[in-house]
């Protein structure tokens, strides 16, 4: 045995309390390796302990779901003997210390846990929140994350479809990067993490291992300081060349029935990889560290156990088919080593140099992690703004043209040009739409994919702000013809341990579970990513929703701009003119506040229904989802997507600004070349709809309001980002 | 009549270049590895794009040393059609099939999105579909696309009729700002002195589906079954 922690005051982020659990289990003290691998496996990033009590309460079952939460991504029937498979994951801390491989290692990271169970990557997205664009660090940040989510994924060969970038101050010091991989596998060919079986080889493959992200996990469940850029060395590198043939050789050999389990190597490395796939099927497991792959000299049991190195995997073989399996292997030249064996000790013995180094029971390290019901007190409601509480313009065309010109409602083509989003040659949604979308291959459906957040709303109401980011990630998908199927979730939060932030998280999980009911979208997989504070100042409470819905025949599809002149432009959903944490309000009246939009889910839900369904019945040849900026942002993006104006000749009985920038919810803008036909199902249906105003002619014209020329609208929505980034 | 198309590691666009071939040619292609030494009996090949080698060196420069490639360059000298793209194109270059080399774009980020080429050669296997003057739109996605030679090379790349395509606006205008990388005279394709090696930044494998956003590269692979059925 080495010796004891050397320095017994040093925790490692353990708290005394899980100190002495530890003595407890052990019935000694733990040396400097077992401290280790106690302090990841209970961190906040791999234990969900501050988590778990509320994240039991979401639904997650449904006759789509395959496999929900607990694996390494989620899996739901998507017919034919196809499944789609997919997952969110945050690598916010790495990316904020260092931009470009903190992001890469995100996606590199999301596409095992997805490759892992058998599937081949056929879309990534990404949510990303950086600070004020005036902090001297956004610029930098934002080129740096994007190069990297471009980097990986283009030369992986995944197609990066879409996502959403916003900026707010309470994101200067910890900025979210959020990335959500999709997958297609045979739902016969699905792999598990269970090493069910004794006997059997433990097998490492991948890259060697080395010394970078060591305690990365630890470092995700901290708070930051002034001394966060010293956290430089827990950033893993990323090697997105060598995930390619990893991805390959993996794929190849499950072509094969060699594999009995496999799990990747993310968070807490070797760690948690061995110690889940042993504790989900039951075993014992003993790894000999002198065979795992080395990239560094003189590399400690604690170091090996604790690397974060990336592109690495480990499997449970049958036995006897390590050579069939070396073979694939190094036909891709990668590493393949036999580490170990499973036996019925239920303990993680680790051996290093012919010794013991480490010897832990299992099952009390994964069942006995801390799983705390922190206090909250619920976050206190806000007054109702009426819309005359909320300055108007003194222009409504000028602040349209503000509106759009600003920099969480201007074009993101500077993002995603960085993006290689047509690689597989699949992708028949591109970026900008309402959701992308990625055809099956060789067939004709298609999946719908959506990421969506709105912080000030879950600042404003964690229950209704929860409710509105599952409804809005939701209504992006029946926005474009697609039946939504289930969702995945990044919970991102500050210090749990605050009253104020853990009410923030258990409102918004409250209300994401009331949405996944009501709109029968199940959660089958997520990430929670808590402390993201520095110096005390937290985050916007960000609970990302990503969707993956889907589209029987792709060529029914309806897309976001105006696609003929002469069109009718109807509103579906009840427009009140709802301003309290609008956008408008935000930037243009003072600042946000006042209460959010409620979401009524079954208003949500019979709307979002009713509009797939006719885009399917060929009524519709636009449509886009109304969300932050209202109706005259939705219909500004309609005529820039399309290239086409539009008369807006609804005369609002409501204040002109409410009508034109509020944000209630559960709203589309359609266009239809019949009209009748729509509008008398829509009342047959119960869904309020409007028809107002007509496509056509150069420029769009809003109730009351002087025309603003199409080519106004586009280079005044185009222009920010690429003048903010070329900006010193 | 059979197509291959080569395969190192790395490769991501092989499959796509394996399906507009299929299906214009109706029969799948031959999938290479590029540790393989023999590509018996092909009358076409491509060289697919993605990052051989993770880029890792210089783009293209270690896949150019493949054993595979020693038959690619030995079947281009016998005329058989040889198709570069993107990647392809890097490699075709550092294995000398080409003029010129790849550098990082001008604006040193990684670009995708449609462009408009002008086609400059129409006579050729792979642009017999296409009219010199035509406008075609296809995708680039690439960060090393930036086509540089010395003058003298580029002289004769003009004088010899080399170029394939240029990038231009939509109504043919060759200009800067229709240049997605900063390629010497908006080059995008350039073809070697016998017309029988392409290699091409944009990506005609694309846009071959109407689904897809076009099928500005639908001519190309047509004229290559054509040329290899002849």
């Amino acid at each position: 045995m080495s010796s004891p922690a050397t320095r017994p005051e040093d925790l490692m982020g353990l708290t005394k309390g899980e100190y002495d659990t530890i003595l407890d289990i052990l019935g000694r003290e733990p040396n400097l390796t077992e401290l280790g691998i106690f302090s990841v496996m209970w961190s906040e990033h791999c234990s969900y302990k501050s988590s778990k009590l509320w994240l039991k309460t979401l639904p997650t079952e449904g006759p789509q779901v395959i496999q929900g939460p607990g694996e390494n991504a989620g899996v739901i029937d998507i017919g034919d003997g196809l499944a789609a498979i997919f997952k969110i994951e945050s690598h916010n801390h790495p990316s904020f210390i260092e931009p470009y491989q903190g992001a890469a290692t995100g996606v590199g990271g999301i596409l095992r846990d997805v490759f892992t169970m058998g599937a081949r990557p056929v879309a990534n997205m990404n949510a990303l929140r950086f600070g004020s664009p005036d902090h001297p660090k956004t610029r930098h940040l934002v080129d740096g994350v994007v190069a990297g989510i471009g980097g990986y994924g283009n030369c992986i060969g995944v197609p990066t479809v879409g996502g959403e970038v916003n900026f707010d101050p309470a994101y200067n010091g910890n900025i979210l990067v959020n990335a959500m991989t999709v997958g297609i596998a045979s739902t016969d060919k699905i792999f598990y993490s269970a090493a069910a079986g004794v006997g059997l080889p433990v097998v490492y493959v991948g890259s060697k291992t080395g010394r970078d992200g060591i305690h990365g996990a630890t470092m995700a469940s901290a708070e930051f300081d002034d001394d966060s850029d010293e956290k430089r060395p827990t950033v893993q590198v990323g090697d997105p060349f060598t995930e390619k043939l990893l991805l390959e050789a993996c794929l190849e050999l499950m072509a094969t029935d060699a594999i009995v389990a496999i799990q990747d190597m993310g968070a807490a490395g070797l760690t948690s990889s061995s110690v889940e796939m042993a504790s989900k099927g039951n075993v014992g497991i003993t790894l000999s560290l002198d065979d795992v792959p080395q990239r560094e000299e003189n590399m400690t049991p604690y170091e090996l156990m604790l690397s974060e190195s990336q592109e690495r995997m480990l499997m449970v073989l049958k036995p006897g088919r390590e050579d069939e399996a070396r073979a694939i292997f190094e036909k891709w030249e990668l590493d393949l080593s036999v580490i170990g064996e499973t036996n019925d000790s239920q303990r993680l013995v680790l051996m290093w140099k012919g010794e013991i180094d480490a010897d832990i029971p299992i099952p009390p390290l994964v069942e006995a992690a801390p799983e705390y019901d922190r206090p909250w007190t619920a976050t206190p409601p806000r007054a109702v703004r009426e819309p005359s509480e909320v300055a108007e313009p003194t222009d409504i065309s000028e602040a349209l043209l503000t509106l759009i010109g600003s920099s969480d409602l201007c074009s993101r083509r500077w993002v995603w040009e960085q993006y290689d989003h047509m690689v597989m040659g699949d992708t028949v949604g591109r970026p900008g739409g309402d959701a992308a979308m990625v055809r099956v291959h060789g067939t004709k459906k298609a999946l719908a994919i959506s990421t969506d957040c709105t912080p000030r709303y879950v600042e404003g109401n964690p229950v209704e702000g929860g409710k509105q980011a599952v409804a809005e990630a939701w209504r992006n998908v029946p926005s474009v013809g697609a039946k939504p199927l289930a969702v995945t979730n990044n919970l991102n939060f500050g210090n749990p341990e605050r009253d104020e932030i853990m009410a923030q998280l258990v409102g918004a999980v409250q209300g994401m579970g009331a949405a996944c009911e009501a709109l029968d979208a199940p959660v089958v997989s997520g990430n929670v990513s808590l402390y993201n504070e520095t110096n005390g100042q937290a985050i916007l409470p960000t609970p990302v929703i990503g969707c993956v819905g889907l589209i029987d025949d792709a060529a029914s599809a309806v897309g976001n701009g105006f696609t003929a002149e002469g069109q009718t432009i109807i509103i579906v959903g009840q427009t009140a003119g709802w301003l309290g944490c609008s956008i408008y309000q935000r930037d243009l009246a003072g600042g946000s506040n006042g209460a959010p939009p409620p979401v009524d889910l079954v208003t949500e839900r019979r709307n979002g229904d009713f509009v797939r369904t006719a885009i399917l019945d060929g009524l519709v040849s636009a449509c886009h989802d109304v969300s932050d900026g209202g109706l005259a942002v939705a219909l500004a993006e309609m005529a820039i997507a399309g290239g086409i104006g539009a008369e807006i000749d609804a005369t609002p009985d409501i204040p002109t600004h409410a009508w034109a920038f509020g944000e209630d919810q559960a709203r589309y803008v359609v266009t239809c070349s019949d009209p009748d036909d729509f509008l008398h199902r829509a009342a047959a249906a119960g869904v309020p709809a409007e028809a107002t105003g007509t496509t056509g002619g150069p420029a769009l014209t809003l109730p009351g309001a002087k025309p603003i020329s199409v080519a106004n609208l586009r280079e005044t929505h185009a222009r920010w980002f690429p003048e903010y980034m070329a900006s010193r | 009549m059979s197509a291959a198309v080569i395969v190192f590691p790395g490769s991501n666009c092989d499959r796509d270049i394996a399906v507009a071939l299929e299906a214009a040619l109706g029969t799948a292609p031959l999938m290479v590895w590029h540790g393989d030494s023999a590509l018996p009996g092909v009358d076409l090949i491509a060289v697919p794009g993605g990052f051989s080698y993770g880029d890792y060196l210089r783009s293209g420069a270690m896949a150019a040393n493949s054993p595979i490639m020693r038959e690619v360059v030995s079947h281009a000298g016998r005329g058989v059609p040889v198709l570069g793209i993107c990647n392809g194109f890097q490699v075709l270059t550092e294995c000398g099939l080409l003029p010129g080399v790849l550098m990082r774009n001008a604006s040193l980020k990684f670009v995708c999105r449609d462009v408009d080429l002008r086609v400059e050669r129409g006579n050729t296997a792979f642009t017999g579909g296409y009219k010199v003057g035509d406008v075609i739109r296809i995708p680039v996605a690439h960060h090393d696309g930036n086509y540089f030679t010395d003058p003298d090379t580029l002289k004769s790349i003009e004088d010899n009729d080399q170029v394939a395509f240029r990038y231009c606006e939509p109504d043919g205008t060759v200009s800067d700002a229709a240049n997605p990388n900063g390629s010497l005279a908006n080059i995008a394709g350039v073809l070697n002195g016998n017309g029988n090696v392409l290699g091409m930044m944009p990506h005609p494998e694309r846009l071959i589906d109407p689904l897809l956003g076009g099928t500005g590269g639908t001519p190309m692979f047509t004229a290559l079954a054509e040329a290899v059925a002849a």
